[in-house]
């Protein structure tokens, strides 16, 4: 994950480690303070280009938190703003970041724990081709590293080339490759879960019905994902592409090579997001150098942003326009997709006596939305996933490893609040999430199985 | 939760290193060791709830400082209640869900001659527990925070005394009865600690509106003063 902050500064200002990776697609404001960004705007204005996630696309946290109070005060007192503006929206944003994370997982959850068919090993995929079906636990250590290299190899090829394709300007290309991906992962992944749901429960469904039904939600599920829709319509759909694609990877990825996989992944998220030619650095460059929002395809956005025209020209100038962060899913397994939190902020209530307010002031502080990759939430739900298929039938190690992603997405989220630049958002959480499960399975799953067969509780 | 998590991780390292490192055949000597890992668990939790007190604090006045009245948005009082839920929660669900889970499944409860009651008193025990975190918690930050290390004790000494009583299950009227009155006793403790009175009872059942006691000025000269 990438953070970011969308500022917009006055010409005049030079360009500093912190404006360097902002996006400039901000409309000129002017900025009471030289070191106080504008409130971004930009964002409304800049046309969407739909990028496809068809590689490793970059996980990016954006936090544009920059505050346009309009206020003539002391540099101190509104530096003293912003960063409680910073604090209180940063622990807001932590909140809209739980839910939409905690439901994915408990889909994923609740579909392992209840459908046998995500637990049966039923093939793998081409891109682990070793399978794990060895004599020796050396053999399998190996097979699994090699997995491993596979498909992470897999992914910066195919990050690569979605960087090129990108600096390339090839967006036909990439804007077909996501709709054939989303289509494919909305109505034949649907059907497919469609079909083992029924079977679990023994329902029988007739096929008039079911076509009816996969062709409804896909269809919907297209134009909400990739035009628009309502926002919480666009936010289902995205947790539950998000969710088919975790059960996909819990399905065909084998046991121990899904852990490697893991940790490997959060290694290279963080080296491709903070080492300097990194592609997902590169990719968020090129973008912000050409005033484009990135990626706002694979996104899962929390809010919509409203800006409102304002007819003085001490704040914050900005036409009427709705944005909608589409987002759609590539559908190929071993694509992951970006993953990109970006929190934006309208502008902030004006307390100003001095100015008349006008309505369009009235406009809510809270408008800030927080955006994140699909990437993360699919990780996140592999692991809590894989926790609840192979610990053994114990709850415990599933709560921990969610609870430790949820204080990972925490911490995340508070050093990006604290650096402000780009952050990959996957190390933290992965790593707490593999700790936690494996400590919780190996050493507290037999203390609490002792404590709880003689019924002592602590 | 998080922190709690931590202190049992910790906890059971340190239990399972000791089952290792002794001999498992013997029953009676596994079973004091179960106990010494229940004791040092119940001590880390305290020591955990410790920590995130003095984390808790460090964030309080970082809160503090930026905040435009000087005051941070949160009360300490409401942080304690916070912390000694969560930890309740957690530790309640890691001794329940399992339970739960093995509940719905087709069996007979005790018929190896274990109480028949294993389920309901189960759900009894967890229910106190969670509460007495609470209750814990809210006492447990007050006593860090004037500084009254005997309140301190006798939160730690009450965790004990809960975890050890839990040991004479399946003897269940020695156990959950005075279980029960331990909830009772620290819940009303921790409620006076939160500052709660019969008075404010009375008050809030009664409904009454309490009165306004600002007053308004108005001066021809001067726009309404407004707090």
């Amino acid at each position: 994950m990438i953070t970011f902050m969308n500022n917009s500064d006055s010409e005049e200002e030079p360009c500093n480690e912190r404006t360097s990776l902002m996006s400039a697609e901000s409309p000129p404001v002017p900025s009471y303070q030289d070191g106080l960004p504008a409130s971004e705007a930009g964002e409304a204005q800049a046309h969407r280009k739909r990028r496809t996630g068809s590689g490793r696309s970059p996980n990016n946290i954006a936090d544009g938190d920059m505050s346009d109070s309009g206020v003539p005060v002391r540099e101190s007192a509104l530096e003293n703003e912003e960063e409680e503006l910073t604090l209180k929206y940063g622990a807001k944003h932590v909140i809209m970041l739980f839910v939409p994370v905690t439901l994915c997982m408990i889909v994923v959850v609740a579909t392992i724990k209840s459908v046998r068919f995500y637990t049966e090993k039923n093939g793998q995929l081409i891109y682990t081709p070793f399978s794990e079906d060895t004599p020796s636990v050396g053999q399998r250590l190996l097979n699994s590293v090699l997995n491993t290299i596979i498909m992470i190899s897999v992914i910066v090829v195919m990050t690569v080339f979605l960087v090129l394709l990108y600096k390339y300007r090839c967006y036909k290309f990439i804007h077909g490759w996501l709709i054939l991906s989303s289509l494919m992962l909305l109505f034949l992944f649907t059907y497919i879960y469609l079909g083992e749901v029924l079977k679990t429960y023994n329902v029988a469904m007739d096929y008039p019905t079911l076509f009816l039904v996969i062709w409804n939600f896909g269809a919907v599920g297209m134009i909400c994902i990739h035009w628009k829709g309502p926002l919480q319509l666009q936010q289902a759909y995205l947790i539950m592409i998000s969710a088919l694609m975790a059960l996909v990877f819990i399905k065909y990825l084998p046991e121990w090579s899904a852990w490697v996989i893991l940790g490997a992944i959060s290694i290279y998220d963080l080296m491709a997001v903070l080492c300097p030619k990194g592609p997902l650095r590169m990719l968020v460059e090129t973008a912000q150098e050409r005033n484009e929002p990135i990626f706002p395809a694979l996104i899962y956005s929390s809010a919509m942003m409203w800006t409102v025209g304002m007819a003085k020209p001490d704040t914050a100038a900005r036409g009427p326009s709705q944005q909608t962060w589409d987002a759609a899913e590539d559908g190929r397994e071993n694509h992951r997709s970006p993953s990109h939190a970006d929190s934006q902020m309208s502008e902030t209530r004006s307390s100003i006596p001095a100015r008349p307010i006008t309505s369009f002031e009235e406009l809510e502080e809270e408008e800030r939305g927080v955006k994140l990759g699909l990437g993360d939430f699919i990780f996140y739900s592999v692991l809590v996933g894989k926790a609840a298929a192979t610990a053994s039938g114990d709850w415990n190690t599933t709560l921990a490893c969610f609870v430790a992603i949820l204080i990972g997405l925490c911490l995340t989220l508070l050093l990006l609040a604290v650096f402000k630049k780009a952050l990959p958002a996957l190390p933290i959480s992965i790593t707490f999430g593999l700790v936690f499960y494996f400590s919780t399975d190996n050493l507290v799953r037999p203390f609490m199985d002792t404590l709880a067969s003689h019924q002592l509780y602590i | 939760a998080f922190f709690w998590l931590v202190s049992l991780l910790l906890a059971s390292l340190i239990w399972f290193v000791s089952v290792h490192l002794s001999d498992r055949e013997d029953a009676k000597l596994q079973y004091g060791l179960l106990i010494f890992g229940a004791a040092v668990s119940v001590l880390l939790q305290e020591v955990f709830r410790f920590a995130y007190f003095k984390l808790l604090k460090k964030a309080d006045e970082g809160l503090a400082t930026i905040s435009e009245d000087g005051r941070s948005p949160i009360s300490l009082r409401q942080m304690a209640y916070v912390s000694g839920l969560s930890f309740g929660i957690i530790s309640g669900v890691f001794s329940v869900i399992n339970i739960l889970a093995d509940s719905i499944g087709p069996g007979i409860v005790g018929i190896h001659g274990d109480s028949p009651y294993y389920f309901i008193t189960s759900a009894f025990l967890t229910m106190a527990l969670v509460l007495l975190h609470t209750f814990w918690g809210v006492i447990f930050f007050d006593a860090c925070e004037k500084r009254r290390y005997w309140c301190l004790g006798l939160v730690v000494a009450s965790h004990l005394l809960t975890s050890g009583l839990t040991f004479l299950n399946p003897w269940y009227e020695a156990s959950l009865v005075p279980i029960f009155i331990i909830t009772l006793c620290t819940g009303l403790w921790a409620f006076f600690t939160a500052g709660g009175s019969f008075r404010n009872v009375l008050k809030c059942l009664s409904c009454k509106q309490e009165d306004d006691s600002r007053v308004m000025m108005y001066s021809a000269l001067q726009v309404p003063f407004e707090d």
